[in-house]
């Protein structure tokens, strides 16, 4: 968990100001006033409001729920956040067919039941079913690969939306294409409902090396990258001088034990989404703690030794090694 | 000086950048400390309780062990810090707006009542700027935050918006149900420097 190199108020002005340009927004009127603070009023669903949703996420574990009972154990388990989907990744995979956004009864129902934020999944480029969401009023959209994409081609326009979004990531490119698009957290992709944690392991090491890399550009280089890449070169420039991105950065797709809870912290997660290794093992209430205390207390192997303990690898889900999929099976690859 | 963050989950990245930043402000040499276990908690002059889920942080304390031992130094007089689930967390009585049957664990050092999730979701949340009495303005936020609904004993109310108490102080302890270390002014974090001073 890399710390920030300047206050999230500054970097915030860097956003205000990267919006500000966008004559879409000045059009719609929706922004007025509203980051630069030059009002007394109260303003909700403003960038700085979506913004600092996660920082009070990180170093937590956000959990997929599909009813309430399950959201009611991941609450007890000390859970951050529950993530409520139709059917877990596990699920989607095995079952085929197109995968949609959750029953809105559903949602509310889980919403009405515990005290912790609730999120829920959109399909990729479904404008509507996002709408939908935020007027049932969930506290985070994940715009997912998850879910089979509404639109081949583009993403949502997040920064016209007042909920925040969380979207899946792979690489650098990705990642600020992303936040270009107004998404307020990311997450690695992985390959979800697999139990296997080697495409997260990987997408975050890629991560990790592009920001080292563009760390020695100078500006011209800088350019040709954002070009290459196809990001504003501003939010380039800002994530070379962090030194990491600008906004929270999660870790999701295959985690299922708290010693891969761990490892993903190590690799420099901000925090964990747990899919199907929750609510597709034998004890979902035990791991569910057990991920929790690894994923806050990973710097010490101790303490991540005492949650490994506390459950059995017999109750972690069998897992599927990504070799076998085929490529038209994976859902890394959609939304980039 | 040594100043400690509760460092499981949420804004401890924040509070060390503004706690850092006050540091200079004061012109006090100090070190700031992410505390998760219990000998961390040893030798520090003061302590924050950052903001995130007060239901996570409160598990993590106890299952931890350490709950017990911040309680105790609290009352010892430690001066500390709690911004929303800090808030949370130091109170004595505390409700969730909409699931009300709920009980929920604290520290309970501090005179004062709070109400979970008093504003409502994330959808309500808020920018806004904040008087502090006698300490000037804060451009601030509120994510799903709590209210302080009641205070007694010795416990002073140090700034109000729309009528509800969004900071109040007892002897060494400071609650705010926004973020001051999300904001322009780090004024809350030298009030704790100041405390640790005396």
């Amino acid at each position: 968990m890399k710390g920030y190199s300047i206050s999230f108020f500054e970097l915030e002005n860097f956003f205000y100001k990267l919006v500000e340009l966008r004559d879409s927004l000045k059009y719609e009127n929706k922004r007025k006033g509203a980051d630069l603070y030059t009002v007394y009023e109260r303003i909700s669903g403003s960038n700085i409001v979506k913004h600092a949703f996660p920082i009070f996420q990180k170093g937590g574990v956000v959990m997929d729920v599909t009813n309430v009972e399950q959201a009611s154990i991941a609450e007890d388990a000390g859970a951050i956040s529950v993530m409520v989907l139709d059917k877990l990744p596990y699920d989607v995979r095995k079952m085929g067919g197109v995968a949609r956004m959750a029953d809105p009864k559903i949602i509310e129902e889980v919403m009405n039941s515990i005290t912790i934020p609730v999120m829920a999944k959109v399909r990729i480029g479904h404008e509507m079913e996002a709408r939908i969401l935020e007027t049932l009023g969930v506290d985070m959209i994940d715009e997912s690969e998850v879910l089979t994409p509404a639109d081949e081609t583009h993403h949502i326009d997040k920064w016209r939306f007042k909920v925040p979004f969380v979207n899946g990531t792979r690489n650098l490119g990705e990642s600020l294409r992303r936040i270009s698009e107004g998404a307020s957290m990311l997450r690695t992709k992985g390959e979800p409902g697999t139990g296997n944690v080697s495409e997260a392991v990987k997408h975050m090491r890629i991560m990790n090396k592009e920001l080292e890399e563009i760390a020695s550009l100078n500006e011209g280089e800088l350019i040709t990258k954002s070009r290459e890449i196809q990001v504003p070169f501003e939010i380039l420039q800002l994530t070379q001088s962090l030194g990491r991105l600008p906004i929270v950065n999660f870790a999701a797709g295959g985690i299922a034990t708290p010693a891969d809870a761990a490892l993903m912290m190590w690799l420099g997660s901000d925090g964990i989404f747990v899919g199907s290794g929750i609510f597709k093992s034998q004890d979902p209430a035990e791991r569910g703690s057990a991920i929790v205390l690894a994923t806050s207390n990973w710097d010490k192997p101790e303490i991540v030794l005492e949650a490994q303990k506390m459950i059995s690898e017999y109750g972690s889900m069998t897992g599927i090694d990504i070799r076998t999929l085929k490529p038209e099976e994976l859902m890394q690859v959609r939304g980039v | 000086m040594k100043i400690g963050i509760i460092s499981y989950q949420g804004s401890f990245q924040e509070h060390f950048f503004m706690m850092k930043k006050a540091m200079t402000s004061e012109g006090v040499n100090g070190d700031v400390i992410y505390v998760k276990s219990k000998d961390q908690l040893e030798h520090v002059d003061a302590l924050i309780i950052p903001g995130g889920e007060s239901t996570t942080i409160w598990r993590m304390m106890n299952a931890m062990s350490i709950a017990n031992r911040v309680k105790e130094k609290i009352e010892e007089g430690i001066p500390v810090l709690g911004t929303c689930a800090g808030a949370i967390l130091l109170s004595k009585e505390s409700i969730d707006n909409k699931v009300k049957e709920k009980q929920f664990g604290t520290l309970g050092t501090m005179d004062i009542a709070v109400i979970r999730n008093y504003y409502g979701r994330q959808r309500e949340s808020f920018q806004s700027i904040i008087k502090l009495e006698n300490y000037g303005e804060l451009k601030t936020v509120f994510i799903r935050a709590p209210a302080i609904v009641k205070i007694w004993g010795d416990t002073n109310v140090i700034a109000k918006l729309d009528n509800v108490v969004v900071a109040a102080m007892e002897r060494n302890m400071i609650a705010t149900t926004f973020h001051p270390e999300l904001s322009d002014n780090d004024v809350v974090h030298r009030l704790l420097i100041r405390l640790a001073k005396k």
